[in-house]
């Protein structure tokens, strides 16, 4: 469930649930998603809005429609939002890394050693 | 499909003060318009002129070229629920649902006895003796089952608590995407409505202070914070809407597009709440 965050515009937000859906395969390929009135009234949404963050999907190719039956995941759509998420990733997370790390005085060396030590755990965890 | 409505010179003179003062504008049809004011702005009375429930001193409502006044015709496809009890004292409740079906030629009963069971409202009671709540729940139960073109809802979550609320804003998001219609809705929770609303209309004292849309206005500015310093030097040159202050930290509410972030600052988005509190404050500041 998305809470709605303050710095993004909702229909954003939105399409990037609906990518993250798709990422963690809760979404499948080729499967249906569910309907614009569906996501409106979960998220107490107008339909307009919520219409204008899934078209950004329909216009990247990641979804598709069929009239009168619904929305579909593309096939392929998986990997290309693991693409685009991977090119985005510096600029969104990488960036804000380093500059709360230097804002709190974090050296280069500490920041890549907490980064190896969170990579270790999150792969014990999953053993 | 509704059509818009139009509303054109409008002025109302309660006890020889003006309560509207030249109202014209156009409400969207098939939008969900949010109207907000102050206590006493004149958003009841508008409501009421365009519903044919008061009558305007001079001025015209119309839809698609035809006055609502006495068209028994356009007034069969408005629905307006407000705090008011419009019914007399002693009508039952299940009477007033009576009513409503023989007004509205698009009434869907079903519907209507499906949310008097999930709302557990009795209608075997008169309907002065519901609670705030029930008595919100009555009205709002009768508007969404009228199947109305135009639904005007004036303080519909009176006395409704969180869960109810809740369930409001899904079954009129239900409505409004089943009909596609027009919408009014004037409520003091600016919060829980400005996911909602496509179209926002500001009245103050009388008159229209502002009229856009959600999304535009919400583009119209942002808020910055950081220390008093920073933000400081970043908003002198800025149309400042706001400041506030706590300590060594300043947040700001400034117009104008975004521009890339400095480092040092932190911006967020503008809140409708905020925009439309400085925006009617302004007249305390004159």
């Amino acid at each position: 469930m998305i809470n709605f965050e303050d710095n993004k515009p909702i229909f954003i937000q939105i399409a990037e649930t609906i990518e993250d859906g798709i990422l963690s395969m809760a979404f499948k390929e080729e499967e249906k998603l569910p309907s614009v009135a569906e996501f409106s009234t979960t998220y107490k949404i107008n339909p307009a809005t919520a219409n204008k963050g899934i078209n950004i999907l329909v216009d990247k190719e990641i979804i598709y429609k069929q009239r009168g039956i619904g929305m579909f995941v593309s096939k392929g759509a998986r990997k290309m939002l693991i693409q685009i998420r991977q090119e985005k990733f510096y600029e969104t997370f990488i960036d804000e890394l380093v500059s709360e790390a230097k804002k709190i005085d974090i050296s280069e060396k500490e920041l890549i050693n907490m980064i190896s030590k969170r990579i270790d755990e999150s792969n014990k965890n999953k053993k | 499909m509704s059509k818009d409505i139009q509303i054109c010179n409008i002025n109302k003179i309660y006890n020889k003060k003006a309560a509207l003062s030249n109202i014209s504008t156009t409400i969207k049809s098939g939008t969900i318009t949010g109207f907000l004011g102050r206590n006493g702005a004149g958003k009841t009375t508008l409501m009421n002129i365009i519903c044919g429930r008061r009558i305007a001193n001079s001025g015209n409502i119309t839809i698609d070229n035809e006055k609502i006044l006495e068209n028994d015709n356009l007034l069969g496809q408005i629905y307006m629920t407000s705090p008011d009890n419009m019914f007399p004292k002693s009508t039952k409740v299940k009477d007033i649902f009576r009513y409503t079906e023989k007004f509205y030629d698009n009434y869907d009963k079903e519907y209507a006895e499906r949310l008097i069971k999930r709302f557990h409202l009795d209608i075997n009671k008169h309907s002065d003796k519901l609670s705030t709540g029930f008595q919100s729940i009555l009205k709002l139960i009768c508007c969404l089952a009228s199947n109305a073109e135009y639904m005007i809802f004036d303080e519909p979550v009176l006395g409704l608590d969180a869960n109810n609320r809740d369930d409001f804003y899904k079954l009129l998001i239900e409505k409004y995407m089943e009909l596609d219609n027009t919408i009014i809705l004037s409520t003091h929770i600016i919060s829980e409505i400005e996911t909602l609303i496509e179209e926002i209309i500001v009245i103050d004292e009388g008159k229209i202070l502002l009229q856009e849309s959600v999304e535009e206005l919400m583009k119209s500015g942002y808020q910055v914070s950081g220390s008093i310093s920073d933000v400081e030097k970043y908003i002198a040159d800025k149309d400042i809407l706001s400041k506030t202050t706590i300590g060594g930290l300043m947040s700001a509410s400034i117009m104008g597009q975004r521009e890339d972030k400095p480092e040092n600052l932190d911006f967020s988005n503008i809140k409708l709440q905020d925009l439309f509190i400085k925006l009617t404050n302004e007249r305390e500041d004159r």
